[in-house]
């Protein structure tokens, strides 16, 4: 392939979102209210619609004959390059929020950069995105305060889940091969660079939520090199399902 | 490339104004802005549309749409998604923010007040149904990506907010 990195690249930003959304998408008539039900397939939503815009280039670069359906749907686990974070499951509410936070946070700083990305296209799938991962960060973020300075229970919940996901943040700023070549062509966006500020967004909204900032330095990694943990696999299989039981199946 | 001049063949206006969003019937794609540019090419229409949110299932739809209307005009025609420049509520005509009050949703503030009114609780949205801006945010989602939940202290109605989008 031509443009072998750039392919992978926008694979790298497009997994985190099709496999969050999809997580999100689990909640559909389990959210603990209507309108927070609501919030969360709004979210999903939002997320399928810029992972369609990222494969359907990514389809255009590869020039194989596959499409974003095909680039979606029918890849194994290790060809999935999403970080460890976005396919945490929703083990209660606390979790699915926290993982939504943590994750936020990251994404507007990044799409905030690859707006200024020299490829016309992510630039403009980005300008797009910003506008709806915004609502996502208010969203996620009001929930945490209110959680974390909630009930006794609220906040030991939010708390644990926090402390659990913290593990998985650090993947988030680790650069792939794919990811160097991007920002030696100005196409990509230099995530080492965001560490410091994402860390500093997320501890002030703890502060605030009367949460503690987790001091652990033991991180997990190895979604961005297609290794997953446990969860992805049955993510998958839901995912995957009816184009694998029915082939080219259409809406 | 950046663009919003938008280029309609005047022969094609009042056909693609029969069109509308699926999810908001009383408002014609070409009230809402997303058509951005229609001509003939050697007897096809070319048209472009820009999506409102990226998740939007109504594109989809709405492309099949002009196509038909177009099919029974008498064109062949061919519908393309483009995503530069993005869409923003500025686009709705001033008789697309009618229908809209009208259909009992309110239509968006400017950018500023919209952020007041959505990040910071300020109440400003005014009730389609009786006027009043005592209204307060329900939920930043709404029935459809491009709308927020409000409920109105006054008459005590709920109703959707089209969210700006700049
Ligand atoms: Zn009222």
């Amino acid at each position: 392939m031509k443009n072998e990195n750039l392919y992978k690249y926008i694979l790298g930003i497009a997994d985190n979102s099709l496999i969050l959304g999809q997580r999100m998408g689990e909640l559909c008539g389990h959210g603990p209210s209507l309108e927070t039900d609501i919030a969360c397939t709004n979210i999903s939503l939002d997320l399928f619609g810029q992972v369609r815009s990222f494969y359907q280039y990514a389809a255009k670069i590869a020039g194989d004959g596959k499409t974003e359906d095909d680039i979606a749907m029918l890849r194994k686990e290790r060809e999935y390059v999403n970080v460890l974070l976005v396919e945490q499951p929703n083990t209660n509410f606390a979790y699915s929020i926290g993982r939504q936070f943590l994750f936020d946070v990251y994404h507007l700083l990044f799409l905030k950069e690859l707006e200024k990305s020299k490829d016309l296209t992510l630039s403009a799938i980005a300008t797009k995105s910003i506008k709806e991962v915004s609502y996502h960060q208010r969203f996620s973020s009001d929930w945490i305060k209110r959680l974390g300075d909630g009930t006794n229970e609220s906040h030991q919940k939010i708390q644990s889940a926090i402390d659990d996901l913290w593990t998985y943040t650090d993947e988030l700023f680790h650069q792939t091969g794919a990811d160097k070549a991007m920002v030696k062509e100005g196409i990509g966006v230099n995530v080492t660079t965001l560490k410091d500020k994402y860390y500093h967004l997320v501890k002030n909204v703890l502060v605030e939520s009367t949460l503690k900032t987790p001091e652990s330095k033991y991180f997990q990694k190895g979604g961005k090199q297609g290794i997953h943990t446990e969860h992805l696999g049955y993510l998958l299989a839901e995912l995957q399902y009816m184009q694998r039981a029915y082939p080219n199946m259409e809406w | 490339m950046t663009t919003t001049e938008k280029h309609i063949d005047p022969k094609l206006v009042a056909i693609l104004e029969q069109v509308s969003d699926p999810e908001i019937p009383v408002l014609s794609i070409m009230d809402m802005g997303v058509v951005r540019s229609a001509v003939i090419e050697n007897d096809v229409v070319k048209v472009q549309i820009t999506p409102t949110y990226s998740g939007c299932p109504a594109m989809d739809v709405i492309g099949d749409d002009i196509k038909k209307a177009l099919k029974e005009a008498g064109y062949n025609s061919e519908v393309e998604l483009i995503l530069a420049p993005a869409w923003t509520t500025d686009w709705i005509t001033l008789r697309g923010r009618k229908a809209l009050e009208d259909y009992g949703i309110a239509a968006p503030l400017d950018s500023e007040a919209d952020k007041s009114v959505l990040l910071e609780g300020k109440r400003l949205v005014k009730c389609p149904q009786c006027g009043s801006t005592n209204t307060k945010l329900v939920s930043q989602f709404g029935s459809t990506a491009c709308k927020a939940q409000f409920k109105c202290d006054d008459c005590q109605e709920p109703f959707d907010y089209f969210k700006c989008l700049k």
